[in-house]
């Protein structure tokens, strides 16, 4: 179990965590996180978001770099199709999540890790957005999540370190539970 | 037992064992035995919990062959049985009536402070000053109830599990119970046998049969060395320490009770509660994870149940290895519940207890509010706990869990006392 442990390498500093969580345990201010996303309407459906700075372990933290993100509507609802739309990047997020918590777990638990694949998919009745049936929400009406995993494992070992990930994650938390949002709007001069 | 007179002046003692309950009294038997002098003091009578804080079907979960405390032994004639709660109070009541030392029962602990090198412990009788603490109280005294309870509406009758006697209590029609370990499949199961529909909500729980290859899972788990496995030797204690109470029931037919069985019965599982708004109960989508995370949980441990018996037994049971069917979720998970339209006229609630320690007025509390310790040895000198969940070992929480912690502890008390002593005198003028 130790020669394995060492042996094991799935690109998670397995340390770094545990150490982090030691210390934020004791410190519960530094592990008060804010996350930033800001955004600007460029035509038609098309909004591009910039992700950079964020908040964390007491001060203002950034992004190797800026990352950009386009979103829009497909073609077929008469859009230009500049971007991913912005249900799937819902899905993009929680593969996102789900994933690393996967390597993660998988390395706390000496789990050498070949092959992690993923599809997600998700049901939406137009219905809801379009204002057809009141009865119908705006969005998913669930979302299926498929692992084709090949790790030194069993099945059921596998299985587990996937739903340890669920348990763990951010936001598969937010998508599975409500959570408060507040708009604000101002008119700029 | 004595009913003392209230007496201005502060009386002294070695040690006070704050708590009459199986553990206070495994202590006090064990110091005795130590000769260290003590008093044990009770806010109400012995075995106050089992006696005005439990449902009354209930019997105990574990068998009772397994019942045990330092001198005394279930001695019975049905050591595969279950205790009811009377037969539980009167193997207590014996065993109170064992010890050798004062017990003040009907007598509320109101302070407990540091002082001069030891501890003032005010009650609503007499005032105390003693060298060393023994907090004995439990680690059950109040529900936790979600801050969203305050938000269902006031049509709705909410029990908690500590108030909960037996289904009569509530109104007719629907009633949402929220929680899965022990306390909520049972009190689902005979709520909804009563008539009333039930909703279960479903965060983490800890699945296990109540009988595998022949022999009670609790025979299996001391078996295996899981009911032993020791606080130190864990990888995460703060987790093991937060792991709910496994599903289970004591019947005389040593039945099964889990999330399948009810569902059986017409229980409808609902996922973790997760917020109630504008009258909406709001439940979670993680319904599957968490029943999969208890299934692989519970196959894990049949794992290694298995492999003892191939290894201590040559693979001989009385019954063949077994795995038991996945827990079934819905094909369509109800995420919302209308608590106003009269779907259901009541919640109970299941969802856990923790310790009540506003009386301690020692620094030994985390922001969480609960007890700093290592093993029981409070963070603060000769202040000692009994009864926490994997407190020194995963069985610490078990009546019969009490011995060998109580060993330890009394072992570690006795040594302090006896390593201070002799500055004794001087540390008190100091302090």
């Amino acid at each position: 179990m130790e020669n394995q442990t060492i042996a094991v390498n799935n690109g998670v500093n397995i340390d770094a965590l545990l150490g982090a969580r030691e210390a934020l345990t004791d410190a519960p201010e530094a592990a008060q996180f804010n996350w930033r996303a800001s955004s600007e309407w460029i035509n038609g459906t098309h909004t591009r978001s910039k992700v950079e700075k964020f908040f964390g372990l007491g001060e203002e933290q950034s992004h190797r770099e800026a990352f950009l993100f386009d979103t829009d509507h497909p073609e077929i609802f008469a859009s230009e199709d500049q971007g991913a739309t912005p249900v799937e990047m819902v899905l993009v997020g929680l593969s996102g999540c789900l994933g690393a918590g996967i390597a993660t777990v998988a390395q706390n638990r000496g789990i050498q890790l070949r092959s992690v694949k993923t599809t997600l998919e998700a049901g939406m009745d137009l219905a809801g957005i379009l204002g057809i049936d009141s009865d119908i929400r705006n969005g998913f009406d669930g979302i299926r999540v498929r692992y084709e995993i090949d790790a030194d494992a069993t099945e059921d070992e596998i299985r587990a370190v996937v739903a340890q990930s669920q348990k763990r994650s951010a936001v598969y938390d937010i998508v599975t539970n409500p959570t408060d949002v507040w708009v604000e709007v101002k008119k700029s001069s | 037992m004595i009913s003392q007179a209230a007496n201005s002046a502060t009386r002294t003692v070695d040690v006070i064992v704050i708590g009459a309950g199986h553990s206070g009294m495994a202590m006090s038997h064990r110091l005795t035995e130590l000769a260290v002098e003590h008093v044990v003091i009770e806010r109400g009578s012995v075995a106050n919990s089992w006696r005005h804080e439990r449902w009354d079907s209930l019997r105990l979960l574990t068998p009772n062959w397994q019942l045990r405390l330092p001198g005394q032994a279930y001695e019975g004639t049905d050591p595969d049985g279950y205790l009811t709660m009377p037969e539980l109070i009167r193997f207590l009541d014996r065993y109170a009536g064992r010890l050798a030392v004062p017990l003040f029962t009907n007598t509320k602990v109101l302070a407990v402070r540091p002082q001069a090198g030891g501890y003032r412990v005010e009650t609503d009788l007499d005032d105390w000053w003693c060298r060393a603490v023994v907090i004995a109280t439990g680690a059950n005294n109040r529900q936790s109830i979600p801050p969203c309870a305050s938000a269902i509406p006031e049509t709705v009758t909410q029990l908690s599990s500590l108030e909960y006697r037996n289904p009569g209590q509530l109104p007719r029609g629907g009633v949402l119970v929220v929680g899965a370990s022990a306390s909520g499949l049972q009190l689902a199961e005979e709520i909804h046998r009563s008539g009333r529909p039930v909703t279960l909500a479903v965060g983490e729980h800890v699945r296990l049969p109540r009988i595998y290859r022949g022999m009670d899972i609790q025979w299996w788990m001391h078996a295996v060395g899981v009911l032993d496995e020791r606080y130190d030797q864990v990888d995460d204690l703060r987790r093991v320490r937060h792991v709910p109470s496994p599903q289970l029931i004591g019947t005389p037919e040593h039945r099964t009770l889990d999330l399948n069985s009810l569902t059986a019965q017409g229980v409808r599982l609902v996922g973790k509660l997760a917020n109630v708004r504008d009258g909406q109960a709001q439940f979670s989508g993680s319904l599957r994870n968490v029943c999969d995370l208890a299934d692989l949980k519970m196959n894990r441990l049949l794992d290694r149940v298995d492999q003892w018996i191939d290894v201590i037994a040559n693979g001989n049971a009385g019954e063949p290895p077994e795995r038991f069917e996945p827990t079934r979720t819905p094909e369509q998970n109800r995420l919302g519940l209308d608590l106003s339209s009269g779907e259901v006229s009541s919640v109970v609630w299941a969802t856990g207890m923790h310790p009540d320690y506003h009386w301690l007025d020692v620094p030994v509390l985390d922001r969480k509010g609960h007890l700093k310790h290592d093993g029981g040895v409070v963070d603060a000198p000769g202040l000692y706990a009994l009864g926490l969940p994997f407190m020194r070992r995963r069985k610490s929480t078990f009546i019969h869990g009490a011995e060998d912690d109580v060993r330890d502890l009394a072992h570690h008390l006795h040594a302090w006392l006896g390593a201070t002593a002799a500055g004794f005198h001087s540390l008190r003028m100091a302090g």
